[in-house]
């Protein structure tokens, strides 16, 4: 139940966070990535903001075993950068691109009500599931070779 | 090709104070919780149902959701503005959920979480989604619409 408490606290945050940047606005997003046209480097100092408090945050986290709470630790371990990370990341990009939306913002402007943040989500939701159903299938036949 | 800086829509000062916020939102996540505060993460994760990783998930969703209704009680709420048509938010949504997925992660847990933790993983995650990205809206504002 704390943890719920504490995520849902987090979760709230970090919309508002989202919300006072100017970030869950799709326009000043793209005004950010048109670096060719009126660029508004907003974005840059969003994400220097929340590096500079993360990078405190995670060099505490990164020496405990279990949270502050008592929860264990859960961060990726993962090192290797190869095709999936390159492929999927240029994907997310062009996604990113065409509308200005990435997974936050996107959920923020739901929270608003806006129409066309659902048909957003609900197709991002969809592309997950699809990612799910790959790897799904991916799964089952290896462990039919197997 | 010049970039100039937009002076009008940059907005240096609440730009930082969001990062600020949504750093400590990651930070609270991490150092409560043992999480990433990574949304695509926490949003594919409810796709993959475990026994006991739903409630922080929603709860963390939920938080998002419901920050402009937090924010509303404080301020006139943000006026966002999507041009992107409904065609284009499906195309993008399914982009940026199967390109999240694959790529394990988004602007938040790549980019902040990722970032703040030195990950080289991340780096070239947010790198790539960067340049997909600044390519995206060079190709559709500018060598299209030329």
């Amino acid at each position: 139940m704390r943890l719920t408490l504490t995520s849902l606290l987090a979760g709230l945050v970090f919309g508002l966070g989202l919300i006072v940047s100017g970030m869950a606005n799709p326009a000043k997003v793209l005004g950010f990535l048109d670096l060719a046209g009126a660029w508004d480097p907003s974005l840059a100092l969003v994400m220097a903001g929340a590096i500079a408090v993360g990078s405190i945050a995670f060099a505490a986290a990164g020496r405990r075993t279990h949270s502050l709470i008592g929860a264990e630790m859960k961060l990726p371990s993962a090192r290797h950068i190869d095709r999936r990370l390159v492929l999927g990341s240029t994907l997310f990009g062009i996604g990113w691109g065409l509308a200005g939306f990435c997974p936050g913002p996107a959920l923020v402007a739901l929270g608003l009500g806006e129409i066309k943040a659902l048909v957003f989500v609900a197709a991002m939701l969809m592309g997950m599931g699809a990612f799910e159903w790959l790897e799904h299938r991916k799964r089952a036949a290896a462990s039919l070779s197997a | 090709m010049t970039v100039g800086i937009d002076w009008n829509a940059f907005t240096p000062w609440s730009a930082l104070a969001g990062g600020v916020l949504i750093g400590t939102a990651a930070g609270m996540l991490v150092l409560l919780n043992g999480r990433i505060a990574g949304i695509s993460g926490v949003v594919g994760g409810l796709l993959r149902p475990a026994h006991g990783d739903i409630a922080w998930r929603a709860a963390f969703v939920i938080g998002l959701l419901a920050a402009p209704i937090v924010y509303a009680l404080f301020a006139a709420g943000p006026a966002l503005q999507i041009d992107a048509s409904y065609a284009m938010l499906v195309i993008a949504g399914l982009l940026v959920g199967i390109g999240t997925r694959y790529g394990a992660g988004c602007t938040s847990g790549h980019g902040v979480c990722g970032i703040s933790r030195l990950s080289p993983r991340s780096l070239v995650a947010t790198a790539v989604f960067m340049a997909a990205g600044f390519a995206t809206v060079l190709v559709l504002r500018h060598l299209l619409a030329a």
